[in-house]
Parts: C-alpha cells; sequence; structure tokens
C-alpha cells in the first residue's frame, strides 16, 4: 500500500465514519480538534484503524498525533513495519 | 389529593407501520405484519416466523456519539419517541427548561451482547469492541440513550418485566404523576427482532411453526393456533398530569385511570388464571368503576395454546356478564414482548380515537373457553369510552391498565 493509498484510506473513513467534511482535512490542522474527538471517539479510532489496517494502536501512540500529517505517518509507519515483520 | 394523569403523545414503530396514521391504517384494514426470516432457519430455529420489522435509518438524523451507543431496540425506541414528542408538542427547547423524565420497558439487548462477546472471542481485544458497545449491550440501553439525546432530566429507569415491560412502565409512570412525584414522563417498551433476541424462546417451542402461510399464523384464541410468533419495534406513550398538559396547551388523547398488576406466585412459564383475575381485579378497584364499564379489552393472547386459554377463563370470570368486546393485536402484530404492553396502549388509543375495534384476525374456531368472550374477528365500528388492556409476562408478572376517553 502506497502512502497516498493510506492517505486515502484514513480520509475516507473520517470522512465515512467521523462525519468530517472532507475539506476540513488539511494535513497541517490539529486532528483531535478539527474532529472533536473526546476520549470515547479515540476507542473508535483504535477499532477503525485495526479493521482497516490490521495493527492496534496502543493509547500511548496518540500522545504524539497532533495533526492528520503525524496521524498518516504513524499509520504508514506502522503499516511499513508489519509489511516487514 | 391525586393528580389525574393523562396521555399527550403516541408514538410507533413497529411490523403494522412507522406512524401512527401507517399503524391506524393496518389495524383498520386487519393486516398482518408477520413474514419469514430465512437466516433464522439457518441458524437451526424451528420458526423462521416473524414480525417484518425495518430498521431505521438515523444517519443524517442523529450524530455519531448519538447513533453509535444505540442499540437495534433503542433506534426503534428513538424513532417512536421523535413521533410521540412532536405529537405532544414537546420541542426539544420546552423539554430542557422542564423535569421530564423517561421509563420504558426493555428485557434485552441479545444482539449488541453475542455481537461484542464474539468480537472478544475472536480478537482477544476489548479495546476493539468499541465505545457503544456498553451503551448497546446493557438492558437500560433505551432509557441511558434516549435521556442523553433527549437532555431529559426527571426519573430515569429501564422496567424489565418480560413480557409485561411495556405495561408496567405505563403503570408505573402513572403512579408517579398521580401521587405527585413528576409532572411528564416518556413511558413506552422497545424489542429487538433479531435472531439471537429469539432462540432460547425458539427453543421452549413457543413459536408457531405454521410458515407456509406467515399471515395465518398467528391466532390468538382460535382452537388451531400453535405458538406465538415473535416480533418488535418501539412503542411510546407520553404521559402528564393533566393540570400540566392543560397549562402548556398540550392535546390530551386519553386519560389513564387505572393500573392493576400481581405476581403468580406459581409456575416460571404458565399462565395463572389466578394471578390474572387479581390484576384485572386491582385495575377496575383503581379505577373506580365497574367491569360493566368496559367497551373494548386488549387482550395479551399471544397465540400459545394454554396462555390464551387461560386468559380467556380469567377474562370471562370477571367480564362474564358485561361480555365486552374483546381481540388480541398479536394476530396481526405477533408478540411483541418488551414492547407489547406500551404498543397495544398506542393501538388501542388509536381505536378508541377513531371509533373501531381493530380485528383479532385468523379467530375462526373458538375453543372451550374463547367460546365465552365476546371476541371481534372482522373490524367493527364501535365508540370505545373506556377500554382495558392486559399484559402477562414469565414469571407470573401481570399487568392491566384502563384508558378512559377524555370527554
Amino acid at each position: 500500500m502506497t502512502q497516498e493509498e493510506i492517505i486515502e484510506k484514513i480520509n475516507a473513513f473520517l470522512v465515512d465514519e467521523f462525519e468530517v467534511d472532507a475539506e476540513k482535512i488539511i494535513p497541517t490542522s490539529n486532528l483531535r480538534e478539527t474532529l472533536e474527538l473526546d476520549s470515547l471517539d479515540y476507542v473508535d479510532l483504535v477499532v477503525i484503524i485495526e479493521s482497516n489496517f490490521g495493527f492496534k494502536v496502543v493509547a500511548e501512540d496518540f500522545i504524539n498525533i497532533h495533526t492528520f500529517q503525524d496521524f498518516y505517518d504513524y499509520v504508514n509507519r506502522k503499516v511499513a513495519e508489519k509489511a516487514t515483520a | 389529593m391525586h393528580n389525574r394523569v393523562v396521555i399527550t403523545g403516541l408514538g410507533i414503530w413497529s411490523c403494522l407501520g412507522k406512524s401512527l396514521e401507517e399503524v391506524k391504517d393496518s389495524l383498520y384494514a386487519g393486516k398482518s405484519g408477520i413474514g419469514m426470516d430465512m437466516e433464522r432457519k439457518e441458524w437451526g430455529y424451528r420458526s423462521g416466523l416473524t414480525g417484518i420489522v425495518q430498521r431505521p435509518e438515523l444517519k443524517g438524523i442523529l450524530d455519531r456519539r448519538a447513533r453509535v451507543g444505540l442499540s437495534e431496540e433503542a433506534e426503534y425506541a428513538y424513532m417512536a419517541t421523535l413521533e410521540a414528542m412532536k405529537n405532544a408538542k414537546m420541542d426539544m427547547s420546552w423539554v430542557e427548561k422542564n423535569e421530564v423524565g423517561i421509563l420504558y420497558g426493555n428485557d434485552s439487548s441479545a444482539k449488541a451482547v453475542s455481537e461484542a462477546i464474539d468480537t472478544i472471542r475472536l480478537k482477544k481485544d476489548t479495546t476493539l469492541l468499541g465505545s457503544g458497545s456498553i451503551f448497546q449491550s446493557m438492558n437500560c440501553t433505551v432509557t441511558m440513550n434516549l435521556s442523553t439525546i433527549f437532555k431529559l432530566k426527571g426519573i430515569n429507569f429501564t422496567i424489565s418485566a418480560a413480557c409485561a415491560s411495556g405495561s408496567h412502565a405505563i403503570g408505573l409512570g402513572y403512579l408517579m404523576i398521580k401521587w405527585g412525584l413528576q409532572k411528564h414522563i416518556i413511558c413506552g417498551g422497545a424489542q429487538e427482532v433479531n435472531p439471537f433476541a429469539f432462540g432460547s424462546f425458539d427453543g421452549l417451542s413457543a413459536f408457531s411453526v405454521r410458515e407456509n402461510d406467515p399471515a395465518k399464523a398467528s391466532r390468538p384464541f382460535d382452537k388451531d393456533r400453535d405458538g406465538l410468533i415473535p416480533s418488535g419495534g418501539a412503542a411510546t406513550v407520553i404521559i402528564e398530569s393533566y393540570e400540566s398538559a392543560m397549562e402548556r396547551g398540550a392535546p390530551i388523547l386519553a386519560e389513564i385511570v387505572g393500573y392493576g398488576f400481581s405476581s403468580n406466585g406459581e409456575h416460571i412459564s404458565n399462565s395463572s388464571v389466578d394471578g390474572q383475575i387479581r390484576s384485572l381485579n386491582m385495575a377496575l378497584k383503581d379505577a373506580g368503576i365497574e367491569a360493566g364499564s368496559i367497551d373494548y379489552i386488549n387482550a395479551h393472547a399471544t397465540s400459545t395454546p394454554g396462555g390464551d386459554f387461560a386468559e380467556a377463563q380469567a377474562i370471562d370470570a370477571v367480564f362474564g356478564e358485561s361480555k365486552p368486546m374483546v381481540s388480541s393485536t398479536k394476530s396481526m402484530t405477533g408478540h411483541e414482548c418488551w414492547m407489547a404492553g406500551a404498543s397495544e396502549i398506542v393501538y388501542s388509543t388509536l381505536m378508541m380515537q377513531n371509533n373501531f375495534v381493530a380485528p383479532n384476525i385468523n379467530f375462526e374456531n373458538p375453543d372451550e373457553a374463547s367460546a365465552k368472550l365476546n371476541i371481534v374477528s372482522k373490524t367493527t365500528e364501535k365508540n370505545i369510552d373506556v377500554f382495558l388492556s392486559n399484559s402477562f409476562g414469565f414469571g407470573g408478572t401481570n399487568s392491566s391498565l384502563i384508558i378512559k376517553k377524555i370527554k
């Protein structure tokens, strides 16, 4: 899966499941504020990542994810790690 | 000094329709809502018969956070409550400023529980259940979700009393308002409709196996009945004090005048004529009326051989002289279980408002007990001033409600 494909997939589920307007998804924007995430929403984000990319997010990993770009990079890295594992 | 308790809003989502108007037409037409669910046969059910209830599409109506916590039955309850609040003229700005409660009957959320357990077994990771699972899985899924969505500030809990849940919810709400503890309560009953909900019930051979003719399968009081048909959806009955309804100019649809209840103290699944008679007499006493004042009885009768026989005996024992019209709307809906006590108040109030008694369809030949009742098998034009609705459940829990036309 290329980085572009990963970004496309993430944006698709954010629009579909988290009901965010596509035009609000800007790489430099803050993920939590844009999606208006509360603690329950993070649980659903874990579920959706697992079902789309096949890996489990550890809660602590979210600490370093601030922007959409951080999120793309994180998923991209985990997918790559999984592929080489 | 007790308060008078009136009904100011009704809402329904059932196999007979998704609005009061649709349901009224189905009742008048004697239309069956029963069909076949072939998935049940794949799961080893004796009977694939079920009420056919459509799932509402809530995307675009409710936001994601509200939707993820809703179980199947809570979705139905949301739709029924939305309709009831609209016709009770309760808008959100009024609700936020007043103490409105919720008492809803529900006694399972098997689909949500089953799916959660399947996920735990498969993934061995509880986080992967998602945030909504807990709010869908608990028995109080309806009251928990609706109190949040509608921002309710009054009494808030679920009544679990098997197939009398919805009736007791209205009865308890009636008592709270009568005694001045609350002014406005959203009452009702909800029932999930899926293969996970009814497997154990099917396993008791309680369901009709007349699969070749679904519309004829539910035949309460008929000599050739062979079991009930599970069904569901949700029904909401908004009740309030007469003074409160008058004060805010709400439409007053009917008055609740009597609530009777009892426990059989006998067998866990068999009916008790004595228990039912005690419930009926208590309701009449509470209403302060004679048996002869009841114009119509919406019977609990589910189409099981033993249950209908006992209820016919109980009705005859109390109403044998006056012989009011009797029908079981379960002949059309199937058994809406936890919801039935509330939906049958909705159905009967619609009949009262529109001057007809809906038929007990498929009643072709009586048995020894039902021959003594005045069972209405065809839609009959009739002015109903007072009706009684029975609900009985496993464990021997009985509930009878008496509703009167406001004049």
